[in-house]
């Protein structure tokens, strides 16, 4: 009996753990080919196209994802659990797979970036549905004592769909040609579009679990009982008793939450190369090798919240954060600077190319210049020109962009500060889905995580890198202005999160 | 104090949003900080409505 009981939730997790993971991956996907998607699709030429490609990006993972929240919630109270997260995976799955397939701009015109970001957004409101109907799902099922350590598989997800989002794509953008110049570009006009399409493949292998899983238990009960609610947004949002608890969950957990686990992972990767400079393909697997590491510790964080409540270990992981980010990010600035290194200046390269410029005398001129240092570093410097062929002329600003490619021992040590990030994430993540579970009644229950949820996530986590950089961009004279957002944010949610939140354990959520 | 928090976060946010559309007037830069008005104006309010329920004590027994 027991042993019948163990492997009912072990597939109850695994059918909502891939689907969930899935749907990660295909929100991810778009995120980390922005720059090329932009390319194909929004060019900088049109600029109501250039605007699209805005919109894009901030309506769809920041605005829509908590609407998702709403529709799907409220469908997931009304109709079940089971149907509703189906129908977010189907939505999510044909809208990725339909991206990969979008003609360019240069092929269908104006249509194309409307296009992309229609289903852009039909991703953000496919993830906001998603989230609160897979953990109340395997909450649901779980036993009181073991709801975080069962949850906690269901919190791996989102960043081992990034990680397999980060190696899809490195992998993709290495293999289409045996020359690696010759690969990206071709992944760059057409390679891009196979991690969609990929994903379809495992879309109907998740959509196949699902259909033969059984509805939650509790929810069968409630519908049995004839206890569902007739309306959950009005009973999850106009009504004090419940709405207290929305906002406890916001700003007491979520919205630190949040910014933690988008700063340690997201704004890590983007600091670590467009502010250290480090080269795009170590950028990477420097998260890649982290997130390997740490994905072991939600599920760790989640058994511990058994144990000793959800809480403190959520909130040590929003404080940890607060005190150390400074000292992290200034680290991976350290590790990446190139001063005060030893020169192997009889290794220095420097190659010029010309490519002359149509309808002028003029040629671009194009030169690499690479440094070699003693710890294994190579700073490459490509700086882009007119050669004017006239004495004295020269172009005022060219183009320079520096890349750093790291030695084995500094690669390693970045790869050590991110998986201390990233301990930070598991920290406050891992236990998190139990946590909101066990805040709201069966009946709205779906309705009333994902709201908090997704608004901690979707904005306050998703706006993170932008913030951030913005940050950097009013503040010039300091690299690490952009941490002023996430320790700000993490503060406040630790002190709410300290005053107002319990602790208690083993508790029941059958409760209608 | 929860309170009075998202009146002043939503006044630098305002003041911070003109200031950057002074600086660079240009049609994404009035979009982004459009949206950051947008979404962060009823979270504030929001944070509000959660600073009068801590004043009046509705999240006692939670501690």
């Amino acid at each position: 009996m027991q042993s019948s009981k163990t492997s009912g939730i072990w597939k109850v997790i695994t059918a909502s753990s891939v689907g969930t993971l899935i749907e990660w991956y295909d929100f991810y996907i778009f995120g980390s080919l922005a720059t090329v998607i932009a390319g194909q699709f929004f060019p900088k030429t049109n600029p109501t196209a250039a605007l699209l490609s805005t919109l894009a990006t901030f309506a769809a993972g920041f605005i829509v994802r908590p609407f998702g929240a709403l529709v799907f919630g409220r469908l997931g109270d009304l109709i079940g659990r089971k149907y509703t997260f189906l129908l977010t995976l189907i939505i999510m799955g044909g809208s990725t797979f339909a991206i990969g397939l979008v003609p360019g701009y240069e092929t269908i015109g104006f249509a194309a970036p409307l296009i992309v970001l229609l289903l852009r957004l039909l991703q953000g409101l496919a993830l906001g549905g998603e989230y609160g109907g897979a953990a109340t799902y395997v909450a649901e099922h779980s036993p009181e004592h073991k709801r975080g350590f069962f949850t906690s598989w269901i919190q791996t997800t989102a960043t081992l769909g990034l990680f397999v989002s980060l190696g899809v794509i490195l992998l993709t953008r290495q293999s289409l040609d045996a020359d690696l110049q010759k690969s990206i570009a071709k992944f760059n006009d057409w390679g891009w579009r196979i991690p969609f399409l990929v994903s379809i493949i495992l879309v109907i292998v998740s959509i196949y679990i699902r259909l033969k899983m059984n509805e939650s238990p509790l929810f069968v009960k409630l519908k049995t009982e004839g206890k569902t609610s007739p309306n959950p947004l009005k009973e999850s949002f106009a009504h004090k008793t419940n709405l207290k608890m929305v906002l406890l969950a916001l700003f007491g957990a979520t919205m630190g939450q949040g910014v933690v686990w988008y700063t340690g992972q997201f704004y890590a990767q983007s600091f670590i190369e467009n502010v250290c400079k480090i080269d795009f393909g170590q950028s990477r697997t420097i998260l890649i090798w982290a997130i390997l590491f740490a994905t072991p510790l939600f599920v760790f964080f989640g058994w511990l919240s058994d144990k000793i409540g959800r809480k403190w270990i959520m909130l040590a992981g929003m404080f940890l954060a607060v005190v150390t980010y400074h000292f992290l990010f200034g680290q991976l600035l350290s590790i990446a600077d190139s001063k005060n290194r030893t020169e192997l200046s009889q290794l220095k390269q420097v190659k010029t190319t010309l490519s002359p410029i149509s309808k002028s005398t003029y040629s671009l001129r194009t030169t690499v210049t690479k440094n070699f240092y003693e710890d294994g570093m190579i700073l490459a410097e490509t700086k882009k020109d007119t050669s004017y062929n006239e004495p004295g002329k020269i172009t005022a600003k060219p183009d320079i962009k520096i890349s750093k490619t790291l030695g084995s021992s500094d690669y390693w040590e970045m790869v050590l500060i991110v998986f201390v990030m990233i301990l930070y994430v598991t920290m406050v993540y891992g236990p998190i889905a139990a946590f909101l579970v066990e805040m709201f009644p069966t009946k709205i229950r779906y309705t009333s995580m994902s709201l908090p949820y997704h608004i901690g996530n979707g904005v306050f986590g998703g706006l993170t890198p932008f913030i951030a950089t913005l940050l950097t961009t009013i503040y010039t004279d300091n690299k690490l202005s952009g941490l002023f957002y996430p320790i700000i944010i993490a503060s406040v949610c630790f002190v709410i999160g300290a005053l107002y939140v319990n602790n208690k354990k083993d508790l029941s959520i059958s409760n209608a | 104090m929860w309170i009075a928090i998202g009146p002043v976060a939503v006044y630098y946010l305002i003041k911070t949003a003109v200031s950057e559309i002074a600086k660079k007037p240009l049609i994404d830069t009035k979009i982004q900080w459009a949206v950051f008005i947008i979404i962060f104006i009823p979270i504030a309010i929001g944070l509000v409505i959660f600073g009068y329920y801590a004043l009046k004590g509705e999240y006692d027994e939670q501690m």
